[in-house]
């Protein structure tokens, strides 16, 4: 008894950490709610090309997007390059009713300004991706956006 | 008993801080604020009926064809994509006043054509060049009515600049050389 008073009564106390743990799970639950989780997994090889003049995107959530490129597991999907739309490998004739959903989920407000982005990988030709534009034209979708990187080098 | 008297041990709390500390951490590396960038296109709305080129005067065209082997035809001449931006910048200003580049530029038209087998990133590359000749005459233009760079004006000054270089780019139904 006589041992533990006099540790209490001498020197000066310590900082209190009691506190600690909690700031840091508010942190961990902030980055929780503000960083998004990527919902899709990608079924096509992606490697965007890059351009010099590309812009940012203000409002992501305006954005849907459309993958485009040779599958992940060809055994499944074949060689060619394949149209992905959400979790899954589709054809072009799937693209009208992708794009009347994504307008649903968008909802009324925001569903003129939606913009389709073509996450397209560079080695695809243009055959595929004018199909897409095409489908998207008949469904009057015109905003659209090819996704790629920034350039940093000059053009060779 | 001395054992009554004692104090309950309190649980050692201060693990609890780095554990909370470890998963801060893999959640900062694991989340990427990932940042979407990329070529903002607004497509010409669907039509059945193709358009008509003779209506216009082959002078306020420049027509651009990328090949199957991703060779750049530009005006039935054959160009590296790095020379693009130049002679466009020249088709559309045409500072010198020559008679075969466009009469103002708000004539001027890209006509953009490709083939089925062109590569994606060829493509994209073309269209950038279009794209960046288009923006350095914006802030050229910019220049000399407001003294500023084209990202400084507010969105009327921006409208009033695009008003005067119109980007009119018009594209093609590709070709399919391999069937």
């Amino acid at each position: 008894m006589s041992k533990f008073k006099k540790k209490r009564g001498k020197g000066t106390p310590g900082i209190t950490t009691a506190s600690l743990p909690d700031i840091i799970f508010m942190l961990l639950f902030f980055f929780m709610v503000v960083t998004s989780m990527r919902d899709t997994t990608n079924l096509v090889k992606l490697s965007l090309p890059s351009a010099s003049e590309v812009k940012k995107i203000e409002n992501k959530e305006l954005v849907s997007y459309i993958n485009i490129g040779v599958p992940v597991n060809p055994e499944l999907h074949g060689t060619a390059p394949r149209i992905q739309l959400n979790d899954a490998i589709s054809g072009k004739e799937g693209i009208p009713l992708f794009v009347e959903q994504e307008r649903v989920k968008k909802g009324e407000a925001k569903r003129d300004k939606m913009i389709m982005s073509l996450k397209a990988d560079e080695e695809v030709t243009m055959g595929i991706i004018t199909d897409v534009k095409q489908e998207l034209r008949k469904v009057n979708q015109l905003r659209i956006n090819y996704q790629a990187g920034q350039r940093t080098g000059e053009l060779k | 008993m001395p054992s009554k008297k004692r104090d309950a041990p309190e649980i050692n709390a201060s693990s609890m801080a780095d554990i909370a500390f470890l998963l801060l951490v893999f959640f900062l590396v694991t989340t990427t604020i990932k940042k979407d960038t990329g070529l903002q296109v607004l497509l010409p709305p669907w039509s059945e009926d193709e358009p008509d080129p003779t209506k216009l005067k082959a002078r306020n065209v420049f027509e651009v064809f990328v090949n199957a082997d991703n060779q750049l035809l530009v005006r039935d001449e054959q160009l590296r994509a790095s020379k693009l931006r130049e002679r466009a910048k020249e088709f559309i200003f045409n500072p010198t006043g020559r008679e075969d580049l466009s009469e103002s530029p708000n004539k001027a038209i890209i006509s953009l054509k490709n083939d089925r087998s062109t590569n994606y990133e060829t493509y994209l590359t073309v269209y950038n060049e279009l794209q960046a000749a288009y923006n350095e005459l914006w802030d050229e233009q910019a220049q000399r009515d407001y003294k500023k760079p084209y990202a400084e004006l507010n969105k009327a000054q921006q409208k009033d600049v695009r008003a005067k270089i119109p980007f009119v780019i018009s594209e093609q139904e590709p070709d399919n050389v391999d069937g």
